[in-house]
């Protein structure tokens, strides 16, 4: 058994006393592979017994409508994204994640909130405001951060569905075409990346390499926390 | 703590439990103010388009928890905060807001949040240049609620705590826990503290010349002598 753990005050209404399952978070920019990974080791952990759940950024019933919305129209301000990205985070966090735990599933995260604030800081949010934010967040037991140079972004979004609006970060306008653009805002997530990735203790793992080496070493590490338990 | 307003524009706001008549005093405000000639903008709490649609299911559903509660109502303010609020504080507008970030601070902790938690998310907000406060004991909240729009909401009115499965006692007990909330903020924020149980026209002289103060050798952004007044 073991104690949840929060970057903050947590849920001060909702004591949990302890999360027999284990929550497991794959971050990176775009491109570096995430759901490709995300799927391999679902499978691997339900091969060894294990229940397993993911969840993902931005797919929280409450909130989807309206982001979906939002993006379209183009009108959020960066403080209104923020928050609302949180609440998204926080819905499925509450009403996804940590029943889950609760459950004793291993819980795979397609992102946390890091990439949130990777994205907010990019844009112009305060960097200490936006890590606040998430005070009621829950530690994960382990966070890989899937690391990749951007020509290898580059190869892999060529090479997958192209050029999108947001991933290139277009509505910040620091270039006027998609390619331009997305060497750019790409370069500066990475840039909030590793400055995370000390003060959250992320487990980086060298994402330029063929999807199976990326996995073989995500393996290794799960393997332990499996063992542990 | 929040930053002071340095824009030209002024922000006053007004704050109090549910029937405490802080309403019906910004709008006579408005209206005054409208007819001095001045360029005024309300803002309502719980207002921008943006988020509509999601607190609108997340209430309807009952699936919203005191954390996307607090948040949501934080976004909302967000989007009020960066479209208009602020651009029209740098304009010279005077702002009027019904309800402000202490609405959340009242609310959200008493609903159980962490104090500290809900006031870093409004940090990026000014502290008005006056914080109405329009306080009222408990028996009068209650009985102007009860007598004039018996439908208690599910929210608002802390339905979701479990509090009490009487309408009127859950009630009642949860804005109680806003008023000690509301009590405790009157140093932490400067509140102007009103009689809410006066009669309504000497409430309103009060306001008035607390604002008179304010607006005392101070040009704002001249409003337009053919726009049409309304506080919606």
């Amino acid at each position: 058994m073991k104690e949840a753990a929060f970057y903050g005050a947590g849920f001060p209404y909702a004591p949990i006393s302890d999360l027999p399952g284990r929550l497991i978070v794959l971050e990176g920019t775009d491109g570096v592979g995430r759901s490709t990974q995300m799927q391999m080791l679902k499978d691997w952990i339900e091969e060894e017994g294990f229940g397993v759940l993911d969840t993902g950024l931005a797919r929280s019933p409450l909130t989807q409508p309206g982001l979906d919305g939002a993006k379209r129209g183009h009108t959020l301000g960066h403080l209104t994204m923020s928050l609302f990205y949180a609440t998204d985070f926080a819905d499925r966090l509450e009403n996804q994640i940590i029943p889950a735990l609760k459950a004793g599933f291993y819980m795979l995260s397609d992102r946390y909130f890091y990439s949130i604030i990777a994205r907010n800081v990019v844009r112009g949010a305060d960097p200490d405001w936006s890590r606040k934010i998430y005070g009621f967040a829950l530690k994960p037991d382990m966070i890989f951060y899937l690391r990749a140079d951007v020509p290898t972004l580059v190869s892999r979004v060529v090479n997958g569905g192209g050029f999108d609006y947001w991933e290139s970060g277009m509505d910040i306008g620091c270039a006027d075409n998609l390619y331009d653009s997305f060497c750019i805002y790409q370069a500066r997530l990475i840039e909030q990346f590793d400055q995370m990735a000390e003060e959250f203790a992320f487990t980086i793992i060298d994402a330029n390499r063929s999807s199976q080496d990326v996995f073989e070493d995500i393996k290794e590490h799960v393997r332990a926390l499996i063992h542990e338990s | 703590m929040l930053q002071p307003n340095a824009y030209k524009g002024k922000l006053i706001i007004v704050e109090g439990i549910d029937g405490s008549g802080k309403s019906t005093q910004i709008d006579l405000l408005y209206k005054w103010l409208r007819s001095l000639g001045q360029s005024v903008y309300f803002s309502e709490w719980n207002s921008s388009k943006l988020v509509k649609s999601t607190t609108k299911a997340g209430k309807k559903k009952h699936i919203l928890t005191p954390t996307t509660f607090s948040l949501i109502h934080a976004t909302d303010f967000a989007d009020r905060w960066e479209n208009h609020i602020l651009p029209l504080l740098r304009a010279g507008v005077i702002i009027l807001a019904d309800r402000y970030a202490f609405t959340a601070f009242g609310r959200d902790v008493a609903r159980g949040v962490d104090p500290q938690w809900v006031r870093k998310l409004y940090s990026f907000a000014l502290q008005p240049d006056i914080a109405f406060y329009f306080r009222v004991p408990m028996d009068v909240s209650v009985d102007r609620i009860v007598s004039s729009r018996a439908k208690i909401k599910y929210y608002e009115d802390g339905k979701d705590l479990g509090l009490s499965d009487d309408k009127v006692v859950s009630f009642r007990l949860f804005q109680q826990r806003i008023r000690d909330e509301y009590e405790k903020m009157i140093d932490e924020f400067g509140f102007t503290v009103i009689d809410g149980t006066l009669p309504i026209h000497m409430q309103q002289q009060q306001v008035r010349n607390i604002v008179q103060d304010v607006l005392q050798d101070w040009q704002g952004l001249p409003a337009l002598h053919t726009s049409e007044g309304g506080t919606q």
